[in-house]
C-alpha cells in the first residue's frame, strides 16, 4: 500500500514576542494510505503543531513533509479537520455548516447538498438539518463538524483531541461512530487516512494501527507502537488483556518506565 | 380528526396565552413604575399648584404633543431624517472603516490615530463650523449626528472582526480561501454582537446629534420647537416635544434590537 504522509527531520521553531520555542525536532513518520494514526503525549509537547504542519497551515522550519506524493508548502486542500471544539458557525443551519467548505473552496454548495444530508444521516443527524448549533448537545456539534470535515470527500482526516471535550460515555460512542464512518466511507482500500490526536491513552490505542507516542518539548517521537488488535473493533476490544497491555506499554513510555500500579494513566498525561 | 384539532387549537392557544402572559410579566414592572410616575407628575401638579411654565401636567403635555397649531407631522419628518441619515451614516462609515481597519494592519495603524483624534473634538463645538460649510439643512444635522455615533461602530467591528478563534479561522486556511470570502462568510457574522450592540449606542447619538444640530440653527424640527418653546416660555410644547422625540429614539433602538434578534440571535440574551 502506498505512502500518503512522508514527515522527514520535521523541525518547527516558533518565533514569538519572549524568543523562540522549539516546537518540534526531528520528526520522521511514514504513514501508508488507509491507516488510523493515534498521537497521543503530553500538553505542548507539539501535537497541534503536527497537525497544521502536515496540512500546511504553517510552514516547517526545517525538514520536508510531502503529503500524496506533493511536498507541502502551502495549504494542501485534500484534508477534513476536526476540532477540541466543534467550531461551528452559530449564524447557520447544521446543513448549511456541513456545506461550508464547499463555499470556501469554490466549489458550488448545491452540488453538495445531497451528501451533506446523506452525512448528517449516517451520524443520526437527520432530523437535525435545519437547526442551530446551540440547540445541538455536545456530541452532537462534534458529529456536525465531523461531516464538514468529510463534506469533500478529502482523503486524510487531521483530528486534534475532537472528543476530549465530551463526556465519557459520549467519547465512548463517538469513538465507535468514527470507527464506523472510517470503514463506511469508500471501501476496505479507499479509506481515508486519519491522524488522531488525543489525550486518552485508551482512547488512542482503541482507535489505531499505530500510536505515536511523543516526548514533550521539544517534540521528538518517543516510539511508535503497532496496535495488533483485529477489527472490527467493539467495546469487548477494551475488555481483553491485550488491550490493557497497549495501554499500559505507551503509559510507560510516556512516564519514562515510572509506572506505579495505584496511579491512572489518564491523571498522568492530562 | 375532530379530537385531534381539538388538540392542536388547545395546543395553539395554550402556547399564545403562555406568550402574552411572559410579555405581561416581563412588561409589568416598567408599566407600573412608568403609570406611577405620571400620576405622581399629575398630583403633585395639581395639589402644590406648580404654574404650567415650570412644569406642566401630563395632560396639558400630550394636549401640546397633539395640538393642530403646531405642524407636527413636518417637524417630526424633519427630525426623523436627520436622526435615520446621522445612524445610516455611522453605521456604514462605521463599518467601512472598522473593516478597513481589520483587513489590513498597515490601514489600521494609519487610521487609527486619526480616528482618535476626531473622537476626542467637542462634536457639539464642530457643529457651527458644519453648518458654515454645508448650510442651513437636514444635512449639517445628520453630520453632526454621524460624528458623534460613528465611533463605537468603527471599535466593535474592529474588534468584533478580530475576536475569533483560530481554529475558524483553519477552517478557511485549510482551503486557501480567499480573504474576501473568510471576512464575508466567516468574520463578518461573527463580529455580528459586537456591530449591532454598538448600533444601539449609535442610534441614541444619532438623535443627541440631529438636536444638537437644530439647536444651533434650523427653522424647523423638534429641536427648533424647543427652541422657540423657550422663547415664548411655553414649556407643555417643549415636553410635547422632547416626548416626540424620545418617541423617535425609542423606534429607532427598537429597529436596531429587532435587527439584532434576526442577525444575531445566538447572542441573545448574552449582553444586556
Ligand atoms: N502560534 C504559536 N506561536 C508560538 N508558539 C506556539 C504557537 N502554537 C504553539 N506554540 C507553542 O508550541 C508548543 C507546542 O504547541 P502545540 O502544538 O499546541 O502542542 P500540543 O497540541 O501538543 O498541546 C507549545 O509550547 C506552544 O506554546
Ligand atoms: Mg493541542
Amino acid at each position: 500500500m502506498k505512502n500518503i504522509i512522508e514527515l522527514d527531520q520535521v523541525g518547527m521553531v516558533y518565533e514569538t514576542g519572549s524568543g523562540s520555542v522549539e516546537a518540534l525536532r526531528d520528526i520522521r513518520l511514514t504513514v501508508r494510505e488507509g491507516e488510523f494514526i493515534s498521537l497521543v503525549g503530553p500538553s505542548g509537547c507539539g501535537k497541534s503543531t503536527l497537525l497544521r504542519v502536515t496540512a500546511g497551515l504553517r510552514p516547517m522550519t526545517s525538514g520536508s513533509v510531502v503529503v500524496d506524493g506533493v511536498s507541502v508548502t502551502k495549504p494542501i486542500q485534500k484534508v477534513g479537520m476536526v476540532f477540541q471544539s466543534a467550531v461551528l458557525l452559530k449564524w447557520r443551519s447544521i446543513l448549511d455548516n456541513v456545506l461550508l467548505p464547499a463555499e470556501l473552496a469554490g466549489l458550488n454548495p448545491r452540488k453538495y447538498r445531497d451528501r451533506a444530508r446523506e452525512l448528517l444521516e449516517l451520524v443520526g443527524l437527520g432530523d437535525f438539518t435545519r437547526k442551530s448549533p446551540n440547540e445541538l448537545s455536545g456530541g452532537m456539534q462534534q458529529r456536525a463538524a465531523l461531516c464538514r470535515a468529510l463534506l469533500l470527500d478529502p482523503p486524510l482526516l487531521l483530528m486534534d483531541e475532537p472528543f476530549g471535550a465530551l463526556d465519557a460515555m459520549t467519547r465512548d460512542d463517538m469513538n465507535l461512530e468514527l470507527l464506523r464512518v472510517w470503514g463506511e466511507t469508500g471501501g476496505q482500500e479507499g479509506r481515508k487516512t486519519i491522524l488522531f490526536v488525543t489525550h486518552s491513552i485508551p482512547e488512542a490505542v482503541f482507535l489505531a494501527d499505530r500510536v505515536v507516542v511523543m516526548s514533550p518539548r521539544p517534540g521528538r517521537i518517543a516510539e511508535i507502537v503497532d496496535v495488533g488488535l483485529p477489527r472490527p473493533r467493539s467495546m469487548e476490544t477494551r475488555a481483553t488483556p491485550e488491550f490493557g497491555q497497549y495501554t499500559l506499554d505507551i503509559y510507560d513510555t510516556l512516564t519514562g518506565g515510572q509506572a506505579k500500579s495505584d496511579e491512572t494513566p489518564r491523571q498522568a498525561i492530562a | 380528526m375532530a379530537f385531534l384539532d381539538d388538540a392542536f387549537t388547545k395546543r395553539l392557544w395554550g402556547s399564545v396565552l403562555n406568550s402574552v402572559k411572559r410579555l405581561l410579566i416581563e412588561w409589568f414592572p416598567a408599566i407600573l413604575m412608568f403609570i406611577g410616575v405620571l400620576v405622581i407628575w399629575q398630583l403633585a401638579v395639581s395639589t402644590l399648584g406648580i404654574r404650567e411654565y415650570l412644569l406642566p401636567s401630563p395632560g396639558s403635555v400630550v394636549d401640546a404633543m397633539l395640538s393642530s397649531e403646531i405642524p407636527w407631522g413636518k417637524h417630526i419628518l424633519v427630525t426623523g431624517t436627520a436622526i435615520l441619515g446621522a445612524f445610516l451614516i455611522a453605521a456604514v462609515g462605521g463599518i467601512l472603516l472598522g473593516t478597513l481597519t481589520a483587513w489590513s494592519n498597515m490601514v489600521g495603524r494609519a487610521l487609527m490615530p486619526f480616528l482618535v483624534f476626531v473622537n476626542t473634538l467637542p462634536k457639539v463645538a464642530v457643529a457651527p463650523l458644519f453648518l458654515l460649510w454645508f448650510g442651513y439643512g437636514i444635512f449639517p444635522n445628520m453630520l453632526i449626528g454621524a460624528l458623534i455615533g460613528f465611533f463605537p461602530v468603527v471599535i466593535n467591528t474592529a474588534v468584533g472582526l478580530s475576536q475569533i478563534d483560530d481554529e475558524m479561522l483553519d477552517l478557511g486556511r485549510v482551503f486557501n480561501a480567499p480573504k474576501w470570502k473568510v471576512f464575508a462568510k466567516i468574520r463578518i457574522p461573527n463580529a455580528y454582537p459586537y456591530i449591532l450592540s454598538a448600533l444601539k449606542v449609535t442610534a441614541t447619538a444619532a438623535v443627541v446629534g440631529a438636536i444638537v444640530g437644530e439647536f444651533v440653527a434650523s427653522q424647523s424640527g423638534l429641536g427648533y420647537v424647543i427652541i422657540t418653546s423657550q422663547s415664548s416660555l411655553n414649556t407643555p410644547l417643549a415636553f410635547g416635544a422632547l416626548v416626540w422625540i424620545s418617541i423617535l429614539g425609542l423606534a429607532l433602538y427598537g429597529a436596531v434590537a429587532a435587527l439584532s434578534r434576526v442577525l444575531a440571535p445566538w447572542a441573545e440574551g448574552q449582553e444586556n
